[in-house]
């Protein structure tokens, strides 16, 4: 998938007429009026001449779509990449060409259309391009073995052994009931409760969970960095496996699974987790200055009460 | 028939099991055509996995959770007897929802696809205005249905009134209103047409009216409202 228009020029467009919080993916989450999202196009007034509109692109899998064979089938990528994959990015510029979610940057346009569980149309495009963008990078050709280095301490650490999280994963794609996708992700240092601080941060609460989400859902949306998916539609084994999605689960693990990866997204995932820390210790320390402030002021107003206790 | 001994099998298999705690076991019902017999609509090949692995699957898993829940009862486990709803839910579910399926189509030398007459008849030019709106409007509907889950033309049993219901996964229609009865149903996960129709839902949604069964829907219909 390729935007052609960034977040930034186009946000001083749009100031005039979008009702649309502006979400960043780890912003901190303000509390956001109704997305006005209709169907017909925004009466905003943009500069005069032609709207240079992002159009997304249908992106390719990182590999030919022979390689995976006889694992997973060319027949099964021309189908599931070439139309389901294609459809859904054909069918979101359709739905977006001339709404404020035109130009928005794709994980934006999930979170914005997910609308905290109160689904509007584009959302299942969206999320359906990112999870299959995620998903072909997340298998190769000769794919499978074992991870090594660092995710493989952490997947020891946070399931025991790596015997025991491919038995969790498998868990949760075989009984993913229905449509949808099992995860790897990393959860950074977040209690659940909104708006609740973890007194105690530690490096302990940041640990690898796996979950899994129906039809479109993904993990962006609780907030957790995915590391590794396993598509679960039957599109995505049925040409293959049929019935048999156990055997394609275990076919994925031991002969697909890019664990190169699922290691650098763990990578990226833990200097935003840091970077996120830094950026929220910085405001809790500016919040603090604020508060001290007051406090001298107050003790002036109120020595009124100092003279009757001395009494 | 092939077909007899899978459900003379299961059937035994089933009272062996039930006799113990005198539990209902459920089996597989027969396809009342041969597998081959909707084609071109639905392919032999796909009738097959359908009956045979996908509905006998969902037979199975009901009847263990069945079993477990059974255990769990005499054992006053809370925690079991609710973790177990949901794949109760979900395959008894599929049970109940293909149960009815192979019902609801029917060869096309044996009426699959004749446009119904009578009371539910008129009933669909009352209140669709036609048939062919009907048919549009399920369609629509199954088109616009995200992942797994099925399009029912419903008749409310106490209103009296037809209507177009969507259910996700296994849900039966029941869910979706107590008083709702299945006329039909159209299966919309993707092993109900994919080796034959593979991402192109809107064709086996177009193909599928030269098979329903209308008059079992009928005879359903005239059941509820005589």
């Amino acid at each position: 998938m390729v935007v052609a228009v960034a977040a930034a020029a186009a946000s001083s467009t749009r100031l005039t007429c979008a009702l649309l919080p502006r979400q960043g993916l780890h912003g901190i989450q303000e509390p956001t009026p109704g997305l006005q999202w209709t169907n017909k196009k925004r009466c905003c007034t943009r500069k005069a001449g032609p709207t240079i509109t992002a159009k997304l692109e249908l992106k390719p899998p990182p590999y030919p779509l022979n390689a995976l064979e006889p694992h997973m089938s060319q027949e099964t990528l021309e189908y599931h990449w070439g139309k389901h994959h294609r459809g859904y990015v054909d069918n979101l510029n359709k739905q977006i060409i001339g709404t404020e979610l035109d130009e928005m940057p794709l994980e934006d346009i999930i979170i914005a259309t997910y609308n905290k569980g109160d689904i509007l149309p584009p959302f299942n495009n969206a999320a359906q391009i990112w999870n299959h963008d995620f998903f072909w990078e997340s298998m190769k050709p000769g794919g499978g073995g074992k991870p090594f280095g660092e995710l493989l301490q952490l997947i020891e650490r946070d399931f025991g052994s790596f015997e025991k999280f491919v038995e969790e994963f498998r868990s949760a794609a075989s009984t993913q009931f229905g449509s949808g996708w099992a995860w790897l992700a990393y959860k950074a240092n977040r209690l659940d409760v909104g708006n609740a601080e973890n007194p105690r941060p530690s490096d302990e609460d940041k640990k690898l969970v796996v979950v899994k989400s129906p039809n479109a859902v993904n993990p962006l949306l609780w907030d957790y960095s995915p590391l590794l998916t396993i598509d679960v539609w039957e599109h995505a084994y049925y040409l293959d496996f049929q019935i048999r999605r156990p055997d394609y689960i275990s076919t994925f693990m031991e002969k697909l699974v890019s664990w190169e990866a699922v290691s650098s997204r763990l990578e990226i995932a833990k200097a935003q987790a840091t970077e996120r820390e830094e950026e929220e210790k910085r405001k809790k320390e500016e919040k603090e200055v604020g508060i001290s402030d007051n406090e001298a002021v107050e003790m002036y107003v109120d020595s009124k009460s100092d003279d009757s206790e001395a009494e | 028939m092939a077909l007899r001994s899978v459900s003379r099998k299961s059937l035994c298999l089933g009272l062996a099991v039930g006799q113990v705690r005198g539990l209902q076991s459920f089996s597989l019902p027969e396809l009342p055509y041969d597998y081959g017999a909707l084609e071109p609509v639905i392919s032999k090949e796909i009738m097959q996995l359908h009956h045979l692995k996908h509905h006998q699957t969902y037979i199975t898993n009901y009847n263990k959770a069945l079993e477990q829940l059974d255990e769990a009862l005499a054992k006053a486990d809370s925690p079991s007897i609710v973790q177990l709803q949901s794949a109760i839910k979900f395959n008894g579910g599929g049970h109940i929802n293909h149960s009815i399926f192979w019902k609801n189509l029917t060869p096309v030398r044996e009426g699959g696809g004749e446009p119904p007459k009578a009371s539910l008849g008129w009933a669909i030019d009352t209140q669709f205005g036609s048939l062919e709106v009907l048919i549009q409007r399920v369609n629509a509907e199954g088109a616009a249905l995200q992942g797994s889950g099925w399009v029912w033309l419903a008749l409310d049993k106490e209103l009296k009134k037809l209507s177009i219901q969507t259910t996700a996964n296994q849900d039966p229609l029941v869910t979706k209103g107590s008083a709702l009865v299945p006329l039909f149903g159209i299966d919309v996960w993707e092993h109900a047409y994919y080796l034959q129709y593979k991402n192109v839902k809107a064709d086996y949604l177009k193909n599928i009216w030269k098979v329903i069964n209308w008059k079992y829907a009928s005879e359903v219909y005239e059941k509820e409202i005589p």
